[in-house]
């Protein structure tokens, strides 16, 4: 199941590739809505032609429309919004323009790797810190990666959702985004971290009282303790995503998206893969010694 | 269990205290209002870029901040209120090479033309000397023009202005001209020019284009000089204003604008207060639905927790911003998190024939294990986010989001705890 779901991401990811927004590769963006009556695409796409605006590219959104342009300057922006009233038959109202510079994007772009790198590492090494009095049957070391291939997954398959929507509906991916998918990486740390304790404490556990119970039986006692927390948690902040993604502003609407599936697969994550990862390298191990 | 009551009582006091303050300052005239993003009050945001090459290393930091102040004196007098001027640091690491950057946010300006005109606006005032192969040229065909890049710089530029202003010069029919008075370095910079270049070519630039060529008669002690261009009365006017705000240490280019509607600010602002107000609302059913009376307790806490928040988005102060307002509602899900985890295990222990009391005070003695790390490893990630952000908007929402964990470790554990106790410990 995550096989197929991580590798239909990364196909996702690659075939049809992420849309970037003008965060991440420079140029104007000018939101305009309508007063009364809107024009059709075709209106649209015909002022831009007729003003020479030919890359531009025209979506759709509530009362208006975002257009999507190389750099343009203030003045050819007036002229794109006066354009649109067709000669008074519309009334456009410019709700936010804004314009990058090529240099700014690709520096966006650098840091919102770095960030999700250094969250990464970082998240590996506080775990390995976190759980360093752990070290049987498996080491500290391993919890941490685990935990960031857990990550990695939850983090694949937004992104992948992303490619997908992006190429069939025109999402974009803008800072944004990276922003949510680093919540995701926040959110998926804490729900593998509260089972992981469980283990801690159970081996812990299972150690004073002499019981010889196995690896795998630990785990799986571990994640059935947590199961009503993790579900609790992850419905309560589901709700509260849902509702924002309902009621809360326009701009934050993909965000919002972006949130509410990652969180529902970091929960499905941290529940079937860490622990599973845990056992495989385990018994992986313990083969290696036999 | 008195000492629980006591303080149970206080907390609640307290919160209900700080409702209120929370409440009182949001009358128009208070200076404690919440301070809203500009997507969400609406404006402009610019991001300009400096040309720092002919700054030396060493200068960039300090000019970088006269640049600022100069941006900022500019901007006060059109008048918008609470500006926000930065000096940003480009590339990821900064370093020396790193391009220097000017962050302008305007509060309610919506007309970008008319603001990036009086921003940019600045004239850049430059002293340059002609070079000696076109003096040359000049000496064997005297009908030629001068051209801007015949003149090398002498680093004399408007930096070093200390006052300009109008004089009207007897000799040129009651024109204007603009008197210049350079400040000590300037004016030591100024008499050494003359001195090693008499009989030389001085250009004077504004704004790059070649406003009068004199020749240097002798060398000019004190500091001052006289620009005698062609001017109208008006055009001397505007550049002596200019030039007293304060010229540009450099040149400054505009690489990123962006205009917020104040209609969609206002928008954003309702959309957020409402989707915030139904998210607790339906997060608290659930809590009371699965949890009955612990859950209720919760609430309060969650209650608790969302006042000792938007107290410190007041006090610190903390700009708001959408994406804040998520991170805001997102640390509402991890503080309830926190009780979850109590209330889970204290049911667990409860399971185990442990008594009431016991229960929940090994459910929080066990929990607290969980919350740490988890939330740790959130604090880990807002702080990396807030260093790394790329734009206002994210760190925004990581300045919230590490406050509201901060906040929630306190509000889940002491004041679920502590209400818990007070109201249990009878049935002990």
């Amino acid at each position: 199941m995550s096989i197929i779901l991580v590798a239909a991401s990364i196909f996702a990811i690659f075939f049809w590739g992420l849309k970037p927004s003008i965060d991440f590769v420079g140029g104007s963006l000018l939101d305009v809505s309508f007063v009364g009556n809107k024009p059709t695409n075709e209106e649209v796409g015909k002022v831009l032609n007729d003003l020479d605006f030919k890359d531009a590219s025209v979506r759709s959104s509530g009362e208006g429309f975002f257009i999507r342009l190389k750099e343009i300057s203030q003045d050819q922006k007036n002229s794109i919004v006066q354009g649109l009233s067709l000669s008074g038959k519309y009334t456009p109202v410019e709700k936010t323009f804004s314009t990058i510079g090529p240099i700014l994007g690709k520096e966006a772009i650098q840091k919102s790797f770095i960030s999700i790198i250094l969250v990464l590492l970082a998240i590996v090494l506080f775990i390995a810190f976190a759980f360093r009095k752990v070290s049987k049957p498996v080491s500290s070391w391993v919890y941490g990666i685990v935990t960031v291939l857990a990550l990695l997954h939850d983090v694949l398959v937004p992104t992948g959702i992303f490619a997908i929507l992006g190429h069939f509906y025109g999402f974009e991916v803008d800072t944004l985004f990276v922003t949510a998918l680093l919540v995701i990486l926040g959110f998926s740390v804490h729900d593998t971290i509260v089972v992981f304790d469980r283990v801690r404490e159970n081996l812990h556990k299972n150690e004073n009282t002499g019981n010889k119970k196995s690896f795998e039986t630990i785990v799986g006692e571990s994640i059935n303790e947590t199961f009503v927390r993790s579900i609790n948690t992850s419905l309560t902040v589901l709700l509260a995503i849902l509702v924002l993604y309902i009621f809360g502003p326009e701009t934050i609407k993909n965000f919002n998206l972006a949130l509410l599936i990652g969180i529902f697969i970091g929960t499905y994550s941290s529940i079937f893969i860490g622990s599973t990862l845990l056992i495989t390298i385990n018994s992986w191990k313990n083969r290696g010694k036999q | 269990m008195a000492k629980y009551r006591f303080w149970a009582i206080i907390m609640v006091a307290l919160a209900v205290a700080a409702g209120f303050f929370v409440w009182n300052t949001q009358n128009p005239d208070s200076s404690r209002k919440f301070k809203l993003g500009l997507d969400l009050s609406g404006g402009t945001h610019l991001v300009y870029r400096a040309d720092t090459s002919k700054v030396q290393s060493g200068d960039i930091s300090s000019a970088m901040q006269s640049l600022r102040d100069v941006i900022e004196r500019r901007i006060n007098i059109f008048g918008v209120s609470e500006p926000i001027i930065q000096v940003e640091q480009g590339g990821v690491f900064g370093g020396n090479v790193a391009e220097q950057r000017l962050i302008v946010e305007l509060p309610g300006v919506t007309d970008i033309n008319e603001a990036i005109k009086k921003i940019g606006e600045t004239p850049a005032l430059d002293f340059k000397l002609l070079s000696k192969e076109a003096e040359a040229n000049f000496k064997n065909d005297p009908s030629a023009t001068f051209q801007p890049e015949m003149f090398s710089d002498t680093g004399l530029t408007g930096r070093m202005l200390q006052k300009a202003s109008i004089q009207f010069d007897q000799n040129f029919a009651s024109k204007p001209v603009i008197g210049l008075k350079f400040n000590q370095e300037g004016a030591d910079l100024f008499a050494k020019i003359t001195r090693e270049n008499t009989g030389n070519v001085l250009g004077i630039f504004l704004d790059g284009n070649l406003i009068e060529a004199p020749y240097i008669r002798e060398e000019i002690k004190g500091g001052e000089a006289v620009i005698t261009g062609d001017f109208t009365p008006d055009q001397a006017k505007q550049v002596v204003r200019d030039l007293n705000y304060g010229a540009l240490p450099m040149p400054i280019s505009l690489v990123s604008t962006e205009t917020i509607g104040a209609t969609l600010g206002d928008k954003a602002v309702n959309d957020s207060v409402k989707a915030g107000l139904f998210a607790f609302i339906v997060v608290a059913l659930f809590l009371i639905g699965w949890y009955r009376f612990q859950g209720l307790v919760a609430v309060l806490a969650l209650a608790i927790y969302t006042v000792i928040n938007l107290v410190l988005f007041k006090l610190i102060p903390v700009t708001l911003t959408a994406a804040g307002i998520a991170a805001f509602i997102l640390s509402i899900g991890m503080a309830v998190d926190a009780n979850i985890l109590i209330f889970e295990r204290t049911k667990e222990e409860l399971k185990r024939g442990k008594n009431k009391y016991d229960a929940l005070k090994e459910g929080f003695h066990r929990a607290w294990s969980s919350i740490r790390d988890s939330n740790l490893s959130s604090i880990i990630t807002a702080v990396i986010l807030y260093y790394l952000a790329s734009t206002p908007v994210i760190k925004g929402f990581a300045l919230v989001f590490l406050i509201g964990v901060l906040v929630s470790m306190f509000s889940a554990v002491t004041a679920t705890r502590t209400i818990l106790f007070a109201i249990s410990s009878e049935e002990k």
